[in-house]
């Protein structure tokens, strides 16, 4: 292998690692957290609820786990490793919501913590909402046609 | 061994969620708010097409508990609010199974900000 060759190889090595890495993490603790929850959801389903019920509550439970690791200060440590792991299941949504609501509060509970709370979940709530409208909207159209 | 084979689908789901996300975030730059709002809205949409359903019952909570799960509780909201009451249900309907959810994340981001303080940013 000439000099030149080496060099390219380990830029490219170096290049590509991070982003390996990155994805490895990201998929395992990712595949993890969904695994907490399905522990939740057969645990609330072996306690009697409802199989919606069981499912709302082991989405609550995960995010209530989150806003306490939020808190703590030991969410941002994993999510620094994870990347999109904890990004993707609801705990990215309720982190999102809890480490704003904590770094606000300096500006106050009606400015500062009730409306920066929504800065990362308001644009998820808005267009979530949208399709959701645009989507009813549809489908009521073709029950009307098909019936 | 059921029981293994069912909690290895949901790793493997919820996982694949993850590394897609990783992969436009590592590639794209895009910013992890808009990755949030994407697969809020790709749920929306495959729970429309049919799709999400069907992945819900084969992989649990591998395909809940990821935001696109979120997105497809929406839809899922809206088609019965619709099939209920006709085209109001387009609007009573999107918050219908979600709310607890989302409730639950604001009462617990309050909570969590009348205990907690912010620590410095390292």
């Amino acid at each position: 292998m000439k000099k030149q060759e080496y060099i390219e190889y380990v830029e490219d090595r170096a290049k590509k690692s991070p982003i390996v890495k990155n994805c490895i993490c990201a998929f395992s603790i990712g595949g993890l957290i969904c695994i907490i929850g399905q522990i939740f959801l057969d645990l609330y389903s072996f306690w009697g609820l409802e199989k919606q019920d069981a499912s709302t509550l082991a989405s609550i439970s995960l995010i209530f786990l989150t806003a306490l690791l939020t808190g703590i200060g030991v969410f941002d440590n994993i999510a620094r490793v994870a990347g999109a792991g904890t990004l993707v299941p609801i705990t990215g949504f309720a982190n999102a919501i809890s480490s704003q609501a904590i770094d606000t509060k300096s500006e106050g509970y009606v400015l500062g913590v009730g409306a920066k709370m929504f800065t990362i979940a308001g644009p998820v709530l808005v267009f979530s909402t949208i399709s959701g409208v645009l989507y009813g909207v549809i489908y009521y159209i073709c029950t009307v046609i098909w019936g | 061994m059921e029981i293994a084979l069912k909690y290895l689908i949901v790793f493997l789901v919820g996982g694949t969620f993850s590394f897609i996300a990783q992969v436009v975030i590592d590639k794209t730059k895009v910013t992890p708010a808009r990755v949030l709002v994407t697969y809020v809205c790709v749920g929306v949409f495959l729970s429309a097409i049919g799709v999400y359903t069907p992945l819900k019952e084969f992989a649990n909570a591998g395909a809940s508990v990821p935001l696109t799960g979120f997105g497809s509780l929406i839809a899922e909201g809206v088609r019965r609010a619709v099939d209920e009451r006709g085209l109001i249900g387009a609007l009573t309907g999107v918050f219908s199974l979600t709310s607890g959810g989302i409730a639950a994340a604001i009462v617990f981001g309050f909570l969590a900000s009348l205990i907690f303080s912010s620590k410095p940013k390292r």
